[in-house]
C-alpha cells in the first residue's frame, strides 16, 4: 500500500541573522474568491455569515475567527484557514484551492523586516506607512510576492516554486544589512 | 604637512597605509588626500594624455587629478579619487596611468609630441588604412592614455541595491540643506537628508566661521544630531545622489563600506533609488580654476580646498602658498593660513583695483597676472606680470579661485538647460516649472547662487517652507541663527593671458589651444567641441572644467555665454559602478529559479538540467555505463515505447477556471469549440492571437460542470495567463466566469507507456481500470488517500496519463512513480526523450508554434470553427495566410538510413544553389528516432504537404552538413493513434 508524505519547509528553512529571523510559515488552506461580476455583494454577505467578515478593500486583509480574509487583486481575496470554504460562496463566485500554490515566509523584526526588504521590494514597508494589516503586490527582487504587514514583522507570499529562490534573496539581504550594522561607528 | 592645532583628525589613532609601493602613516578622519599632503607627496598622478606630473587639486569629489587604483587583484577599483577615499589601516593604493613610475614616466614623452596630440589627433590621424583603427592605433592609443585599469576579473566585492521613500528629500547637508530638513522636519514631514560628505555640514566644516554663536561645524554637528534623533528623519551620509529621473526617483550612490579596513558582510557601495514627493536642490557649489600657462602642477590647488586641508585635516600642501583671485571671499585662504602660520608668498589679483589686504602681511599683486610656473615634479614657483613689470615668486603651492559654479547638475538632468546670471557670474539652474526642469526639485542656497552662509541659511529655510508647501503641509516659524552675511565682491576670470599651454580640463588634457582650435576647425557649438577636445568627459564629467572651456569658446567665436550655452548634464553626477547598478544580479542572482517538486530527486541521480524559462527541468537521467545523453535518451524513448515511462510535466501551465460562463469564454479563446465538452473529458485546442497567428495550444479538461482546468505550454503560460486577462476584461466583462494560475499548486507527472495502466492499478486506491477511463478522459481519484487528479491524455502517442497532487506531495508521489515504473521494468525519462517521443507522433511545441505560423501552416487547419467567432479568426483568414504556397509542416526524413537531420537547417531544391533566394523552408525540430533507426524531422516547406514524397537538399551552413531529405507526413509512428486509444 502506497503512502505520500506532505512536504514540509516549515520545518527546514529558517535562518535568524542579529535580530530579524525568517522562516516558512506552515501549510494553511487557502482559497482564492473572485465573485462573478455582479456578485460582490452577495459573496461579501455570505462571508459576513459564515465568517464575521466582509471582503478586503484593496490593500487590506482581515482576521476574524480562524478566517483571514486578504485582497489578493482587483475584484479577488485570499481566504486563509478554512479547509472548505462555505459552500454558499460558490454559488457567487470562483472559489479556487490554491493552498500549494503559494508559500509564505515570514521575516520578524517589523522595523528589522522593512529595513530587510527595502532591499529587495520597491514598496516602503515601514510600519509608519505599511501598518499591521496592510497588504500589497509587488515584487521582491525579480520575483512576484504578495507582502503583507504583521504585528511581529512582514510575510511574504510566493509562487512555490520561487520559494528558495525567495528566501535565499531575503537571506542575503539579511546579511548584507546585519554587515552594515556590524560596521564601526564613525 | 601637519599644522600644529589645526584639523579634526584623531591624532591618537594612527592608520599605516601604502601608496606606490611605500608605506606612510595618516590619522583616522584623513583621506587618502589628506594623507599624501600630510606626508608631502605631491604628484599622485599622471595626466590622461601628456602624462604631465599631476598632484592633488580639490578635495572633494569633482577632483580632476589624484584618480588612484584601491586594493589588489580581483578587487582592485580603478578610478578612485583620493579625496574621497577615507583612509583605512593597511590601506592599499596605486597610480594610475604611468610606467614605470610616477617620477619616471616613459610615457611622458608623450608631452613632446603635444604640438601633434592636440584636440582632434585621432580623427585627423588615425583615418587611413581603416582596418588598422581596431587593431593598431586603437591598443596602442588605450596604452599610451587612459585611466585605471580594469583587472579583468570577476569583482569579488558584493554589493547592494535597495529602495526609500520619503516626502521631502533634500540633496545636500550645507547650511541650506540642514535648515531645509529642520523646517520640514519640524512640520513632520518624513525627510531623507543626503550628503556625500562623511558628514553632515558641508563648507561649514571647511571653514573658519561661526553660525549660531558656535563654530560652524559644531552648528552643523548638533542640528544634524537633533535631526537623527527625530523619528520622521533619515539622514544618509556618504550618498551621493547621482540621477533625477521621472515621477520623483533619484538614484544615489552611498560608500557604504569603502572607507573600512574590514567589511564584513557589508556591501562596499549601496545603489539607493529614492521615492520623493519633493526635492531640495542643496548640492552647494563647485570652485572653478582659472586658466592660465602652466596651471597643471602639483601644488597648484582650489583656494576652498586650501581651507578644507587646513581646517578639517590640518594639513597644508606645500611651505609657501600664493593665491591667485580676483574674489574677495577666496581671500580667506590667504588670511586662514597667515593665522595658522603658514608662509603666504603674495596675492595676485587680477584686478587692477583690487581691495588693499586686511589682516595678511603679504604683497598684494594688483593687476597681476601669472604668465608661467615652474617646477618638473611639483610647483616651485611662478612668473606674475604686473603691468610691464614682472616678478618672481617663490611658492610651492598656488591657491586659484576663479569664482563659482552652482552645482546645478541634477536640475538639468531631465532635458532643462542651466540659466546664464551675468550679474553672479554663474549659470543657475532652470527655474522650477521650466521647460525640462526637474519637477518637484527645488534649489537653495549656494546650488541657488547665494554665496554668503546667512543667505544659505535663509534660502534653506525658504526651501524647506515651499517643499511643505508642494506637500499640503505648512511650516512653522523658525528663527535664523547668526552666520555671516558678507558675500564679497568679485570680477569673473576664466582665463588670464600668457604664452605657454593653458590649461582647462585637467582629466582629459584639454587646454585653452584645443578649445581655440576646435572652434577654428568649425567645431565652434559647444557639443560640436566637446566630442572634439574630449572636454568635460571622463569620470569628474567636467565639473571644474565645463563652465571655463564654454566661456574660452565664447570669447573665441565672438559669442556670450548664454548664446554658446553648455553642453548637456546626464546621470550620473559621480561615477557609478556598475556593480552597484547591477548588484544582486550577479551568479544566479541574474534570474531566480523554478523548482518543481522532484528537483531534488532528479539532482540526486546526477540528472544534468535545463532550463526552460525560468524552471529547471530534467534532460536525461543518466544510467550506469552511459557515457552520452544519446545513449540515456534513447534508452527512455525505447523504455516508454516499450514498457513504462514517468516524467514531471508540472512546468506546464495550469488556469482553473470556475462559473457558468466558463466554455463561453473558452469558446472565445480557442478555435473549436470547447464549450460542448463533456464533464469529465478533456479536450486538445490551439488558440490565436489577434493577427491570426498561433499563440499556443494545450489540452483543457472539465472536471466538473463548471470547473475546469486549462493547460498551456511552459513557454507559453504567462502569455496566455495574460491574454486571458485582457480578454475577459475587454471582450467578455459580463461572463460569469473567473479564473487564476495554479500552476504552481499541482505537481503533475506523465505516466506513458503500455505499462502505463498497470502502474496506475498499483497505485491509485481502489486499483484503475483502463477500460473505464478513455483516452481523453479525466476524473478524480485518489492515492494513499489523497485526493488527486488523473487525466488520460499523451503526448508520447503511447496509452499515457497525467496524474496531479497537491504540490506538497509532489516529491513523494514521484519517489513513488519511479519505484513502480523501475519494478515495471520502465523509469523516469526526461526532456531529450520527451521531445524525441512527440517528434516521432508529430506533435508541434513552440519550435513550431514559434510566433510566425498560422494553423493554416500547422496543418490544423480544420481546428478553425466555422461556427463561431473566436480571436484571431479574422486574422487567420487572411488571403495571404491560406497561401497554398507557404511554407507548412511536413516530416523530413532522410533518404539515406544513416543521414543527418538537423534542426535549424535549411531546405532547397536538389539541384539548386544553397542560398537564400532559393530557400525552400527550415527544420524546426530533429531527432535521431530509436524507434525507426535513423533521423527524422519536423520543419515547413513551401507547398510542403502537396509535395509527399519529394525530395530536397537540406544544408546547414553552421555545422556544415548537407543532406538529401525526403518529405513525408509529420506524424512518423502509429498515425491512426492505436497505442494511445489501447
Amino acid at each position: 500500500m502506497p503512502d505520500l508524505v506532505a512536504d514540509t519547509p516549515s520545518e527546514r528553512g529558517a535562518t535568524k541573522v542579529d535580530a530579524a529571523s525568517l522562516s516558512v510559515l506552515a501549510y494553511t488552506p487557502m482559497h482564492l474568491l473572485a465573485p462573478f461580476p455582479g456578485g460582490s455583494e452577495a459573496m461579501a454577505a455570505a462571508l459576513t455569515e459564515a465568517y464575521g467578515v466582509r471582503l478586503p478593500a484593496p490593500g487590506e486583509s482581515l482576521s476574524a475567527d480562524g478566517a483571514e480574509l486578504r485582497w489578493a487583486g482587483r475584484d479577488q481575496a485570499l481566504l486563509l484557514g478554512p479547509d472548505a470554504p462555505a459552500p454558499a460562496l460558490h454559488t457567487h463566485g470562483a472559489v479556487t484551492d490554491v493552498s500549494d500554490v503559494y508559500l509564505r515566509l515570514m521575516l520578524t523584526g517589523p522595523s528589522e523586516a522593512a529595513d530587510i526588504l527595502a532591499r529587495l521590494v520597491p514598496i516602503d514597508l515601514r510600519p509608519l506607512r505599511f501598518a499591521s494589516g496592510a497588504t500589497a503586490k509587488t515584487l521582491l527582487g525579480h520575483i512576484s510576492a504578495q507582502v503583507t504587514a504583521r504585528a511581529d514583522g512582514v510575510e511574504i507570499m510566493v509562487m512555490r516554486s520561487f520559494w528558495q529562490s525567495a528566501f535565499h534573496e531575503i537571506e542575503t539581504a539579511m546579511t548584507r544589512v546585519a554587515g552594515r550594522a556590524a560596521l564601526p561607528p564613525d | 604637512m601637519r599644522v600644529a592645532g589645526y584639523g579634526r583628525v584623531d591624532r591618537a589613532r594612527k592608520l599605516r597605509f601604502r601608496f606606490d609601493g611605500r608605506s606612510y602613516a595618516g590619522f583616522a578622519g584623513d583621506t587618502l588626500a589628506s594623507a599624501l599632503l600630510a606626508n608631502d607627496v605631491r604628484l599622485v598622478a599622471r595626466s590622461f594624455k601628456y602624462h604631465r606630473p599631476r598632484g592633488v587639486m580639490t578635495a572633494g569629489s569633482e577632483e580632476p587629478n589624484a584618480l588612484v587604483e584601491i586594493g589588489r587583484g580581483a578587487a582592485k577599483l580603478p578610478n578612485v579619487r583620493a579625496t574621497v577615499q577615507e583612509l583605512y589601516d593597511g590601506l592599499y593604493a596605486e597610480s594610475q596611468n604611468r610606467w614605470p613610475s610616477l617620477a619616471v614616466d616613459m610615457l611622458a614623452v608623450n608631452a613632446l609630441a603635444a604640438p601633434f596630440l592636440g584636440a582632434g589627433f585621432y580623427y585627423k590621424t588615425f583615418m587611413w588604412p581603416p582596418s588598422f583603427w581596431e587593431k593598431v592605433y586603437e591598443p596602442a592609443i588605450r596604452r599610451a592614455a587612459g585611466l585605471g585599469r580594469f583587472s579583468r576579473e570577476a569583482d569579488p566585492a558584493r554589493q547592494e541595491k535597495a529602495f526609500v521613500s520619503c516626502d521631502v528629500l533634500v540633496i545636500g547637508a550645507g547650511p541650506a540643506g540642514l535648515m531645509a530638513a529642520q523646517v520640514a522636519a519640524a512640520a513632520g514631514a518624513d525627510v531623507l537628508l543626503v550628503d556625500e560628505g562623511t558628514a553632515p555640514g558641508g563648507r561649514l566644516l571647511a571653514e573658519d566661521e561661526a553660525v549660531g554663536g558656535k563654530a560652524g561645524h559644531r552648528w552643523a554637528a548638533s542640528l544634524a544630531e537633533g535631526l537623527a534623533a527625530l523619528p520622521n528623519v533619515r539622514i544618509l551620509t556618504r550618498t551621493a545622489v547621482t540621477g533625477a529621473y521621472d515621477g520623483g526617483t533619484y538614484g544615489a550612490l552611498e560608500r557604504v563600506a569603502e572607507h573600512v579596513a574590514e567589511r564584513g558582510d557589508a556591501p562596499g557601495v549601496c545603489f539607493w533609488r529614492i521615492d520623493a514627493r519633493v526635492a531640495v536642490l542643496a548640492t552647494g557649489a563647485l570652485e572653478r580654476p582659472i586658466a592660465f600657462p602652466g596651471n597643471d602642477r602639483p601644488g597648484v590647488m582650489m583656494a576652498s580646498a586650501i581651507r578644507s586641508y587646513l581646517h578639517r585635516w590640518g594639513v597644508v600642501g606645500g611651505r609657501r602658498v600664493a593665491l591667485y583671485t580676483a574674489n574677495d571671499a577666496a581671500r580667506r585662504t590667504a588670511r586662514d593660513l597667515a593665522a595658522s602660520g603658514v608662509e603666504v608668498a603674495a596675492v595676485i589679483d587680477p584686478r587692477a583695483e583690487a581691495p588693499p589686504l586686511v589682516g595678511v602681511d603679504a604683497p598684494l599683486l594688483a593687476g597681476g597676472r601669472i604668465v608661467a610656473t615652474s617646477g618638473r615634479l611639483g610647483l616651485t614657483g611662478l612668473t606674475v606680470k604686473t603691468g610691464s613689470q614682472t616678478h618672481r615668486i617663490a611658492a610651492d603651492v598656488l591657491a586659484l579661485s576663479g569664482g563659482w559654479n552652482p552645482s546645478v547638475h541634477l536640475a538639468c538632468h531631465m532635458g532643462g538647460r542651466p540659466v546664464w546670471d551675468e550679474a553672479l557670474g554663474a549659470f543657475r539652474a532652470p527655474e522650477p516649472g521650466a521647460p525640462g526642469a526637474v519637477p518637484g526639485l527645488l534649489p537653495a542656497g549656494a546650488a541657488a547662487g547665494i554665496w554668503d552662509t546667512s543667505g544659505c541659511l535663509a534660502s534653506g529655510r525658504a526651501a524647506g517652507a515651499a517643499a511643505l508647501e508642494r506637500i499640503g503641509r505648512a511650516a512653522t516659524e523658525m528663527d535664523l541663527p547668526e552666520a555671516e552675511s558678507e558675500p564679497g565682491s568679485q570680477t569673473v576670470v576664466f582665463q588670464t593671458p600668457g604664452r605657454g599651454r593653458a590649461w582647462l580640463d585637467f582629466q582629459n588634457d584639454v587646454t585653452v589651444k584645443d578649445v581655440q582650435l576646435s572652434a577654428r576647425e568649425g567645431f565652434a557649438s559647444v557639443e560640436h567641441m566637446k566630442r572634439y577636445t574630449t572636454q568635460g568627459m571622463a569620470p569628474d564629467q567636467g565639473k571644474n572644467s565645463n563652465v571655463g572651456a564654454l566661456a574660452v569658446l565664447a570669447d573665441v567665436t565672438g559669442r556670450t555665454i548664454p548664446e554658446t550655452g553648455t553642453t548637456t548634464f546626464r546621470p550620473p553626477y559621480v561615477p557609478l559602478p556598475l556593480g552597484a547598478i547591477g548588484a544582486g544580479a550577479e551568479g544566479k542572482g541574474f534570474a531566480p529559479e523554478r523548482f518543481t517538486t522532484s528537483h531534488a530527486a532528479s539532482r540526486a541521480r546526477g540528472t544534468p538540467m535545463i532550463e526552460a524559462g525560468l524552471w529547471y527541468r530534467p534532460s536525461f537521467f543518466p544510467a550506469p555505463g552511459e557515457t552520452t545523453w544519446r545513449e540515456a535518451c534513447d534508452r527512455e524513448v525505447t523504455m516508454v515505447r516499450g514498457a513504462v515511462g514517468v516524467a514531471d510535466v508540472s512546468t506546464l501551465g495550469k488556469i482553473e477556471f470556475h462559473g457558468p460562463d466558463t466554455g463561453a469564454l473558452l469558446d472565445l479563446v480557442y478555435t473549436s469549440r470547447m464549450s460542448t465538452l463533456k464533464p469529465g473529458r478533456v479536450r486538445y485546442g490551439i488558440m490565436l492571437r489577434e493577427d491570426g497567428h498561433v499563440m499556443d495550444d494545450g489540452t483543457t479538461a472539465r472536471l466538473a460542470d463548471d470547473h475546469w482546468v486549462m493547460t498551456t505550454t511552459t513557454a507559453a503560460a504567462g502569455q496566455v495567463m495574460a491574454h486571458l486577462d485582457m480578454v475577459q476584461q475587454c471582450h467578455a466583462p459580463r461572463l460569469r466566469t473567473r479564473f487564476t494560475s495554479t500552476t504552481d499548486g499541482w505537481a503533475q507527472f506523465s505516466i506513458a507507456g503500455p505499462k502505463a495502466a498497470t502502474l496506475l492499478d498499483a497505485l491509485l486506491d481502489g486499483g484503475h481500470d483502463a477500460a473505464a477511463v478513455p483516452f481523453m478522459a479525466c476524473g478524480a481519484v485518489q492515492v494513499a488517500g489523497v485526493a488527486a487528479r488523473l487525466f488520460r491524455i499523451s503526448f508520447s502517442g503511447e496509452h499515457a496519463y497525467e496524474i496531479a497532487v497537491p504540490a506538497r506531495y509532489g516529491a513523494s508521489l514521484w519517489r513513488l512513480l519511479v519505484a513502480y515504473a523501475e519494478g515495471l521494468g520502465g523509469g523516469p525519462y526526461g526532456m531529450e526523450a520527451l521531445n524525441v517521443l512527440r517528434i516521432e507522433k508529430g506533435f508541434p511545441t513552440h519550435a513550431e508554434l514559434h510566433g510566425r505560423t498560422t494553423a493554416y501552416d500547422l496543418g490544423l487547419q480544420r481546428m478553425l470553427s466555422p461556427k463561431k467567432d473566436f480571436i484571431g479568426k479574422a486574422g487567420a483568414s487572411r488571403v495571404g495566410l491560406l497561401d497554398p504556397g507557404r511554407e507548412r509542416l511536413v516530416g523530413l526524413r532522410p533518404v539515406a538510413a544513416q543521414g543527418r537531420l538537423l534542426a535549424g537547417a535549411h531546405l532547397f531544391a536538389p539541384g539548386a544553389r544553397p542560398v537564400r533566394t532559393e530557400d525552400q523552408g527550415y527544420i524546426t525540430s530533429a531527432c535521431y528516432s530509436p524507434t525507426l533507426g535513423h533521423d527524422i524531422a519536423l520543419g515547413f516547406a513551401v507547398a510542403g504537404p502537396d509535395r509527399l514524397g519529394e525530395r530536397l537538399k537540406m544544408v546547414d551552413h553552421l555545422r556544415k552538413c548537407t543532406t538529401e531529405v525526403e518529405i513525408c507526413d509529420p506524424v512518423f509512428l502509429d498515425p491512426d493513434g492505436e497505442r494511445a486509444r489501447a
